[in-house]
């Protein structure tokens, strides 16, 4: 948050314009190398963070020009190029307060093309302008213009209109086609068969000064539709941008050991051997044996066990795991078919393939209404040709029952619904890779947790705290605020401490060390400290030749994790949890958090399984997993959700990411899922009746340009209203 | 009715500039950060760069 004051200058300019004497000359832009420098900025929200972020950006001598996009929560920077330019900008914003990440500028190329949607907004302008002005045109008409007046309204509406249809239709004309060629229907054929039928027809009636024209109808027909194609577009593209950041976010490198010293290598370029650095704090790259340093890794995101493991020379690690204490240098193994991450890679391709085809409500109208509208409208044409033997006539029917019946509010109803609840769930933080899979989740009745990083913070908790005496909390704060360790860390939060001790030493692997009143005091590992290994999470206190004294650590359980179960169930839905953990904390953490059906020790390929199992019996499952023990599992439910924490193979096979690590969206978005689908088949019940009523007039040949043109408008403004109620939804 | 030569060219010379200002805002970019937008005519801070570029 920032706390900017606001400055009493009545003078914009002077306000702009920076005090001169504070700050220190720039750097000549024509002397210097540029470079664009993109940062994600996920806490920015509000006009004063776009200010304090610019000011302070600009106040830097080396950056030419910061623009923040709240929009998409970034901020794209010209600065001079130095090597290291983008870690310092982190910094300075970090200092401010507002935590930046580097985007990677090749995946953010790929993402930032937004010709399509600037494409759709210029062929929405033309299709809107024309209507309006055709539609004014079409007014003296509707009020009784006739003869001269009348073929004098209709040849200037054809003027604008032909080539803003030719021009605003491409889109429909271009999808037809590709269904058509590959011999399918889809909506876009009836759409652009009422198009181009209703242009030809109006331009046949105004040569022959005839009574009907429906330039208007063609024109609108394609305005509101454009509307509901661009909707659509924006809904995906957010999604995708926001995506193609979570996926820039952690292009993971290794660091190799090389003669020459250290380089860093994607992935993909290691070979059997490579001798690889890897610090604390960071995730192994690879599969191996441990060649030299003492620490401890943590393989909760592999298997969702908490409790830290030991390691040291010979030992061997697994990809995956976080390297916790000590740096560590390892020689990468079995880089084949055989690496643990490879195999869970490939049981999330199998899942992926088994997920049945799922027909969303868009496809299922699609599939019913194409073909009806087709036959109803050729019926209108040989009935009435054959009846009276007057085939202009007849074609000016057809064409008209074509108009009528038109998917115009169809066209929006599922693109300004899901526009709206993905709109909604964005901005309360969770992002929906793809609409289809809100009406997915709408439809669920079984939820299934994982449980380490998931219904846990994923962090460790004192638990012990009252059992121990004030003097051990100090001297282990004291000690704490010194090291790095996450168990330091959480034991720095915990207590303040005012001690002084006095060579304070940092031993990696092992723990941190220091002497109070001449006596040596050590924080870390049990074996270092003298004590047996416990049977949880633990640090060791020992002062002097006292016995040592433990912490205990537990993963905490989520504030809102209790709540959101009890949500859940009180919206009619089962739910499990189905851990990799040992069957105790499995056990505990469904008691706490109220959930009864509980399975524990279960592999990735068992978590499947047991998907499978519950697929079998008819149940459609959520799967809310963050593990790349979750990863095949996520793939294989219904649906699936991770949180922005979560390990990038999560992430990537998850249908909704929560952004904002709040568990209780889990239960928000389901509601606000239902609430959707309902919208939309309201929607689509709403589109029926209005064709219920129009289409027999049109059959029966009353349908007038004005009939059309009020029923397209009136429908398709009813859908859109109904699908912004979702936005204003408690 | 001879008006209606007046009026009817007036009219599309009108329609004409709005969406001519149209294309040209798309053009640059002032529908990239609607929200942006919105929030920064709250700012007291001249914005001498607002097309973003």
């Amino acid at each position: 948050m920032s706390a900017e004051t606001p400055s009493i200058a009545a003078c914009p300019a002077c306000v702009a314009l920076p005090d001169k004497g504070k700050l220190l000359p720039k750097l000549d832009p024509s002397e210097v190398a540029m470079r664009r420098v993109e940062l994600s900025l996920p806490t920015v929200h509000c006009a004063a963070c776009i200010s304090a972020v610019e000011r302070q950006l600009a106040n830097r001598p080396d950056v030419f020009g910061a623009r923040v996009n709240l929009t998409l929560k970034r901020v794209s920077i010209t600065a001079a190029d130095s090597a290291d330019i983008e870690s310092e900008l982190i910094a300075e914003l970090d200092r401010l307060g507002y935590p930046a990440k580097p985007l990677d500028s090749a995946v953010l190329a790929k993402a930032e093309g937004d010709k399509a949607g600037r494409d759709l907004l210029a062929r929405l302008g033309v299709a809107g302008f024309a209507m309006m002005n055709v539609m004014l045109l079409s007014i003296s008409v509707w009020a009784g213009a006739e003869g001269y007046t009348r073929d004098l309204m209709h040849w200037i509406s054809a003027a604008i209109a032909l080539p803003a249809v030719a021009f605003s239709g491409f889109p429909f004309y271009k999808s037809a086609w590709g269904a058509l060629r590959r011999g399918r229907l889809n909506m876009d054929v009836p759409i652009s068969l009422a198009i181009l039928l209703a242009s030809a027809v109006s331009l046949f009636e105004t040569m022959e000064g005839g009574d009907h024209a429906y330039f208007d109808a063609a024109l609108s027909l394609t305005f509101f539709l454009l509307i509901g194609r661009y909707l659509d577009y924006q809904t995906r593209a957010t999604a995708r941008s926001a995506a193609s950041e979570l996926a820039a976010l952690e292009v993971q490198k290794a660091r190799r050991i090389t003669e020459d010293g250290e380089e860093e290598v994607p992935l993909d370029a290691l070979r059997e051997g490579d001798i690889l650095a890897v610090a604390a704090g960071e995730r192994l790259p690879a599969d191996g044996v441990v060649t030299w340093g003492d620490s401890e890794l943590d393989p909760s995101m592999l298997t969702g066990e908490t409790l830290p493991q030991a390691v040291s020379e010979g030992a061997v690690v697994r990809a995956g795991m976080l390297n916790i204490s000590g740096p560590l240098k390892i020689r990468a193994e079995g880089l084949g078919e055989d690496t643990l991450l490879k195999q869970i890679t490939r049981l999330v391709e199998t899942a992926e393939t088994t997920r049945n085809k799922y027909t969303s409500l868009a496809e299922k109208a699609a599939n019913i209404y194409a073909p009806a509208v087709h036959i109803l409208s050729l019926l209108a044409f040989l009935g009435w040709g054959f009846a009276t033997g007057d085939w202009r006539l007849a074609i000016n029917i057809a064409a008209a029952v074509l108009i009528i019946t038109c998917p115009c509010a169809l066209g929006l109803a599922v693109p300004a619904v899901l526009a709206a609840a993905s709109g909604r769930l964005f901005a309360q933080g969770v992002l929906l890779k793809d609409g289809v899979s809100l009406e997915r989740l709408a439809e669920i009745d079984t939820v299934v947790f994982d449980k380490t990083g998931t219904l846990t913070t994923g962090k460790p908790a004192l638990v012990n705290a009252d059992d121990l005496p004030a003097e051990a909390r100090d001297i282990a704060a004291a000690l704490a605020q010194h090291s790095a360790h996450p168990l330091s860390k959480a034991i720095a939060h915990r207590f303040a401490s005012d001690l002084t001790i006095e060579n304070i030493t940092e031993h990696p692997g092992f723990g941190t060390s220091g002497r109070l009143n001449g006596e040596e005091v050590r924080l870390g590992r049990a074996d270092w400290c003298g004590a047996e290994p416990a049977r949880q999470t633990a640090v060791w206190l020992r002062v002097g030749n006292q016995p040592p004294r433990a912490f205990l650590f537990e993963d905490e359980i989520r504030p809102e994790a209790a709540e959101t179960v009890a949500a859940l169930k009180a919206a009619g839905l089962k739910v499990q949890l189905l851990s990799g953990d040992v069957p105790q904390a499995a056990e505990a953490m469904a008691k706490a958090a109220g959930i009864e059906h509980w399975q524990a020790g279960a592999s990735p390929a068992e978590k499947v399984d047991a998907l499978n199992a519950l697929a079998a019996e008819g149940h459609k499952v959520l799967m809310v997993g963050d593990g790349l023990n979750d990863a095949a599992a996520l793939a294989a439910a219904q649906v699936s959700m991770s949180p922005a924490s979560a390990v990038d193979a999560s992430r990537s096979s998850a249908d909704m990411i929560i952004i904002s690590n709040d568990l209780s969206e889990v239960a928000n978005a389901h509601r606000i899922a239902v609430a959707s689908k309902k919208r939309i088949i309201e929607n689509f019940t709403i589109a029926a009746v209005y064709n219920m009523i129009s289409v027999p007039l049109a059959l029966a040949g009353f349908a007038t340009p004005l009939m059309a043109a009020l029923a397209m408008s009136a429908s398709s403004i009813t859908v859109s209203l109904n699908s912004m109620r979702i936005g204003r939804m408690k | 009715m001879n008006i209606l030569a007046v009026l009817i060219p007036i009219s599309l010379i009108l329609g004409g500039i709005g969406l001519f200002a149209f294309f040209w805002s798309v053009k640059n970019s002032q529908f990239d950060d609607p929200k942006g937008n919105a929030e920064r005519i709250l700012s007291d801070r001249f914005d001498d760069d607002p097309d973003g570029k």
